[in-house]
């Protein structure tokens, strides 16, 4: 087609208005998007609890970084823990003394004492982390 | 006409004695069905107390995890009628959503959404997505532990859906948890996003009802004879105004009785409580989730059940598209069975939510 003055100056209205959208639309997208956290990298806590304060069949929400950990005894004295955030939708789990079972109460899931999802939705196990006992302090760490 | 001075100087500039025809010429038609006319008018009104209130409740809140809980349990106890203001706004909510959810089902099952309604049913599932939208981020404003864990729940919930899941949850959460940046995002939104988008959307709905006017179903339209209407100026506007007195005295007696409550404020690192509910229009979404198995067919059961709520949303949307018998003004029993199933379906899984044993 023959260039026209009037094709030339539509194409340079609709790319100038094009370029317009673009630099609004930019800068108020990336405005939008919350900046990355810094995730927390620690690798170990200390929690703020004595070995011999978690009786047996009893669980207890610990800090491990940003993010809720949950301790266990078992009924058989021995100490173990998990992420407590609930691999199904995100909800903060805690220990069921009456069924020896770590419960979350948002949509009733199961996990065993080694963090198996046994029933109800949660469709993967919790995270185990590592529990050492030094002393008087209980260490907690994730896996290697 | 014998007017004052006032009404001639004010009918010069403003145009009133056009806006006055224009009233009387709305007529509303009568038929056995006509009760089902007053439920939008009904969340219309409604939707006006949460304006009032809400902005009434915005003077003593304030928006950071820090302030939040403790700015709503200074306006319950020490605001003069801060619980009644604040128990208005959550209950008026609640008969709202309610309202909408009557007026949506009997505009499906008269099929109003039929030609040349399409664009006014779209409208109304956008009003009916937003009205949730806003029940969902003023549920955290009071920052409290069911708040909290509801929050989380549902944000985790757009996580799950496919390829654009957990950018939506980052924007929506303003971060990778819900933290207080959550709270401040959903208070933007909730004060002032959605309103704006309110306004454009039901002014369009509006205005698609004055232009096409009341639908006639077709069982009616069918039945032939005499079409009856009457006047909405003043016939069906004073018969409204009955209902929403009667639905004001409903709301401050529930304001008055039941008051809302505050419960314990948000901890990250408490378990979520034992009992945990989201509100009763989310109910039947919340107990399907219950009920899916970890896995379907390989794929996370959660995930199957969002991309199913999902495609049903967008099922609800395009329904005026779909039914082509209705179009055409014929009968459509598929779509009436298809409305009613859905309503069966919400209130029997709304029941089993309230009263299944919540720890077994």
């Amino acid at each position: 087609m023959e260039p026209t003055r009037r094709g030339f100056v539509n194409w340079l209205l609709s790319t100038s208005a094009g370029a317009f959208v673009l630099s609004v639309v930019y800068p108020v997208s990336r405005y939008l998007v919350p900046p990355p956290a810094g995730e927390s990298t620690a690798a170990s806590v200390t929690i703020a609890l004595k070995p011999d304060e978690v009786k047996p069949n009893t669980g207890q929400i610990f800090k491990f970084g940003s993010r809720p950990g949950i301790l266990v005894r078992t009924a058989a004295g021995d100490l173990r823990a998990f992420s407590a955030v609930c691999t199904h939708l995100n909800c903060t789990v805690q220990y069921r003394p009456d069924l020896g079972e770590i419960w979350c109460a948002c949509h009733n899931g199961h996990f065993d004492l080694n963090g198996h999802n046994v029933a109800g939705p949660p469709p993967r196990p919790l995270e185990p982390y590592v529990v050492n006992v030094r002393g008087n302090q209980i260490v907690v760490s994730k896996g290697a | 006409m014998g007017r004052g001075p006032l009404w001639r100087w004010m009918d010069e500039r403003v145009g009133l004695a056009d806006l006055e025809k224009l009233a009387h010429k709305k007529q509303v038609p009568v038929h056995r069905h006509r009760l089902w006319y007053y439920f939008g008018g009904m969340t219309l009104f409604l939707f006006g107390i949460q304006v009032v209130t809400g902005i009434l409740l915005l003077l003593y809140y304030r928006p950071s995890a820090e302030e939040a809980y403790e700015s709503v349990q200074f306006l319950m106890a020490e605001v003069q009628f801060g619980w009644l203001i604040r128990s208005l706004h959550a209950w008026s909510a609640n008969l709202m959503i309610l309202a909408l959810f009557v007026h949506l089902f009997s505009v499906l099952l008269l099929k109003a959404y039929r030609r040349p309604r399409e664009m006014t049913w779209f409208s109304g599932v956008g009003l009916f997505g937003i009205a949730l939208a806003f029940g969902f981020t003023g549920y955290l404003l009071p920052w409290n532990e069911l708040a909290y864990f509801a929050t989380k729940v549902g944000t985790e919930i757009t996580g799950a859906v496919p390829v654009v899941g957990h950018f939506t949850l980052r924007l929506l959460r303003g971060g990778d948890d819900v933290t207080g940046a959550t709270l401040t995002r959903f208070y933007g939104i909730h004060v002032a996003v959605l309103p704006a988008i309110v306004t454009a959307l039901l002014g369009l709905h509006l205005y698609l009802v004055q232009k096409h006017g009341m639908s006639v179903p077709p069982s009616v339209e069918s039945a032939g004879g005499p079409r009856r209407t009457m006047p909405f100026v003043p016939d069906f506007l004073l018969r409204d105004i009955v209902g929403w007195l009667s639905a004001l005295a409903l709301l401050a007696a529930l304001a008055a009785f039941f008051p809302a409550e505050l419960g314990r404020k948000a901890d990250p690192f408490a378990p979520a409580p034992i009992g945990i509910k989201p509100e009763w229009y989310f109910m039947f979404t919340f107990q399907t989730l219950k009920y899916l198995p970890a896995k379907i067919l390989g794929i996370d059961g959660e995930v199957v059940g969002i991309v199913a709520f999902g495609l049903g949303g967008l099922f609800l949307l395009v329904l005026p598209l779909l039914d082509r018998r209705a179009a055409r003004g014929e009968s459509s029993r598929l779509f009436t069975g298809i409305g009613i199933g859905i309503i069966v379906y919400v209130v029997v899984l709304t029941y089993l939510g309230y009263t299944a044993n919540p720890t077994k």
